[in-house]
């Protein structure tokens, strides 16, 4: 028998029929949907008088529009608010399940998934969302599409796809003091580029990614697409197993022991063939901080600004001096100098009970800087709220002058009304620092929870592995 | 979809690496809930001086005369011109929608990433990969000579420039076919109805809680 990677078992245990040139039909066993990217979709299904092909795959929670306060008052923007009840009326009409606005279980969508059980080991979880990676952590099959994607998987509940090619990426020995999963994603981007993982699908692996937490591995994962990879995963193991027993969409029973001894198949063979192989040491990564526009415009903390002169080539000096213009920032500025105005905490990427933990260590008996005019922590969802409020961690959040919010995406894209001014500069644990995504003219650097909190109490950066 | 065959249209050099479709089309328009009429807010925030929002007359804004598709010698062009790693970042397809509804019909470029480039072919749009060096030529031409156009030929996957040079281009097969004949996906896929049915069967006998 051939050697297999673990993308290969993902993919071979869902090809429905494949042309000669490749071109496959795909199964999906999971659409989660939102309500930015589904509207289309559903009057689609509808102007084609088409139905759901089978609804009980679909879970829907509206994230990216909602109010992180004064949620009882419901959603001031009236666009918004249509956008949500358009989700709201379409989960009715087709009875698909949705976690309301005001459902404990209502969170950021990749947040929820897994919570909830609904994101299973060998699955194969699409959503029309590019951070559907983060799924992947699973030893899923996972990946973002378009709206029209998400129509064509709502009808024929399969994708049309081509296989990617395969790249491992290994990470061997523990990571040092105050370094994180986060410092691992933007360390590998800034390895390998924004474009680096382009036509491939990530497999994460070595002892340092067995030893992250599966928090931890969302995280990484979450961040593949930022590399540029669709999709990225992490091998099935006691860790994967452990989370996903009881949650509410787990198997029970006799299938439950049933489905771990076939997600105990999901690695990659030993000797399996990689496409390509990027291998970092953990123990090299220090914490991670972005500098410029781009997920890639990368260093570690202890380093500074890059100066354009050093470029490689005409086209990146361009991108680098207009990034610095953007970021209102000088060439070979050590990065502990760089101020903040404002700290999110939060997001899809590091929104979830460990990410809120981490951030209280760091805050706990401090507080937040006198020139941070907002230092805010958003749940990813209402369950990671209720738990970390069980834990405290609210309490201490707060009193270090913390804001704590409503479960949502909030200002990592800045579609609800949590957003930065133009020039602000912001300590964000989310996943991208393009020009305007925290708002107009607002400047995001990229950096891990305990990163992000450390700066909210010095008000600037700080190296968390030497504090 | 709309058909693509042959066009022979006006090149804007877009002259940037990595631009993301947070820029095509900025998060406060994804709140629409129809498809169309993204195209007045494609790339707002470089289009424009002031800041775009929802159900603004975009006629009556101001507009930043510096940006490559505010230039009179770019009005009506129909081929975006860009550099590597075209529209990374989120999944969103009001990009393609916003370019498309723009007037957009072809991009160029060295790559692209992977979502937004499915996207593109889903909305009649034709992202071309071309070679870095041979995307470099073409900037120096477009900006040395006003009114460059390229032909382009879907069929033939060739673009000819105006001093006869032809770049090939690849394409996938069963993309062109759609292209070409503006077929709906959904459509193709429930040919297989049967197929689809057998899988999802045997699906359920093998993980059967993926159907609890």
């Amino acid at each position: 028998m051939s050697t297999k990677t673990l993308y290969d078992k993902l993919w071979d245990s869902h090809v429905v029929q494949q042309d000669a040139d490749g071109t496959a039909l795909i199964y999906i066993d999971r659409q989660l949907v939102h309500e930015v990217t589904s509207p289309q979709a559903f009057e689609g299904l509808k102007l084609a008088q088409r139905k759901p092909w089978r609804t009980a795959s679909m879970l829907a929670v509206p994230d990216h529009n909602v109010p992180t306060t004064n949620r009882a008052a419901g959603i001031a923007d009236p666009i918004s608010r249509l956008q949500v009840e358009t989700l709201d009326a379409n989960c009715v009409e087709y009875g698909v399940v949705e976690f309301k606005m005001n459902d404990i279980r209502q969170g950021i969508v990749h947040v929820i998934g897994p919570e909830q059980g609904a994101t299973l080991p060998g699955m194969t979880v699409v959503c029309g969302d590019s951070h559907t990676s983060t799924h992947g952590a699973f030893a899923a099959l996972a990946h973002g599409i378009g709206t029209s994607e998400v129509e064509h998987v709502m009808a024929t509940q399969c994708l049309v796809a081509k296989k990617s090619k395969a790249m491992l990426v290994k990470v061997e020995g523990a990571l040092g003091k105050g370094v994180t999963a986060k410092d691992i994603a933007l360390a590998v981007i800034g390895k390998i580029g924004t474009a680096g993982g382009t036509g491939y699908a990530i497999e994460f692996a070595g002892s340092a990614i067995r030893a992250l937490s599966m928090e931890g591995r969302m995280t990484l994962c979450n961040m593949a697409i930022e590399a540029g990879a669709r999709a990225g995963m992490v091998a099935a193991d006691d860790t994967t197993i452990a989370y996903v027993k009881g949650r509410p969409f787990a198997p029970k029973g006799g299938d439950w022991d049933k489905a771990v001894t076939y997600w105990k198949t999901l690695h990659s063979d030993a000797g399996a063939k990689f496409d390509a192989t990027v291998e970092l040491d953990a123990a090299q990564i220090k914490p991670q901080v972005t500098w410029g526009t781009s997920p890639e415009m990368v260093v570690a903390v202890d380093g500074c600004v890059p100066d354009p002169a050093s470029a490689s080539d005409a086209v990146k000096r361009g991108d680098w001096e207009r990034a610095l213009a953007y970021m209102g920032l000088k060439a070979n500025t050590p990065i502990t100098e760089i101020k903040i105005d404002k700290v999110f905490i939060g997001s899809c990427t590091n929104g979830r009970i460990e990410d809120m933990r981490a951030a209280a260590a760091v805050a706990k008996g401090k507080k937040v800087a006198a020139n941070v005019k907002l230092a805010m922590v958003v749940p990813g969802s209402g369950l990671v709220k209720q738990q970390a409020e069980q834990e405290g961690l609210d309490k201490i959040l707060i009193a270090a002058g913390f804001e704590w919010r409503d479960p949502g995406c909030s200002m990592c894209l800045a579609m609800n009304d949590d957003r930065l001014e133009p020039g602000e500069r912001c300590a964000a644990t989310s996943n991208r620092n393009f020009e305007g995504r925290q708002g107009q003219g607002g400047r995001t650097h990229l950096v891990s929870p305990e990163m992000a909190a450390a700066a909210a109490i010095a008000g600037h950066f700080v190296d968390v592995s030497k504090e | 979809m709309r058909k693509f065959s042959l066009l022979d249209g006006l090149v804007v050099p877009l002259d940037r690496a990595n631009v993301d479709t947070d820029a095509i089309i900025p998060k406060q328009f994804l709140k629409s809930i129809k498809r169309s009429g993204f195209g007045p807010n494609a790339f707002d925030e470089w289009r424009y001086l002031d800041h775009g929002e929802p159900g603004m007359d975009n006629s009556k804004r101001p507009l930043n005369k510096d940006f490559v598709l505010n230039l009179p010698r770019y009005k009506g062009a129909q081929i975006l011109l860009a550099r590597e790693n075209f529209g990374c970042g989120s999944s969103r397809e009001h990009a393609p929608w916003a370019l498309e509804d723009f007037g957009f019909i072809v991009i160029i470029a060295p790559s692209y990433a992977d979502i937004f480039f499915n996207n593109c072919f889903k909305n009649g749009l034709l992202p071309i990969r071309l070679a870095a060096d041979k995307v470099d030529a073409l900037f120096k031409a477009v900006e040395a000579n006003n009114g460059y156009k390229l032909k382009v030929d879907l069929e033939k996957q060739a673009i000819t420039a105006p001093d006869g040079t032809e770049y090939k281009f690849e394409v996938d097969a069963f993309r062109k076919d759609c292209l070409l004949n503006g077929l709906d996906d959904i459509g193709l896929t429930l040919q297989h109805v049967g197929e689809i049915k057998a899988f999802e069967a045997k699906h359920r006998a093998a993980q059967p809680w993926l159907f609890a």
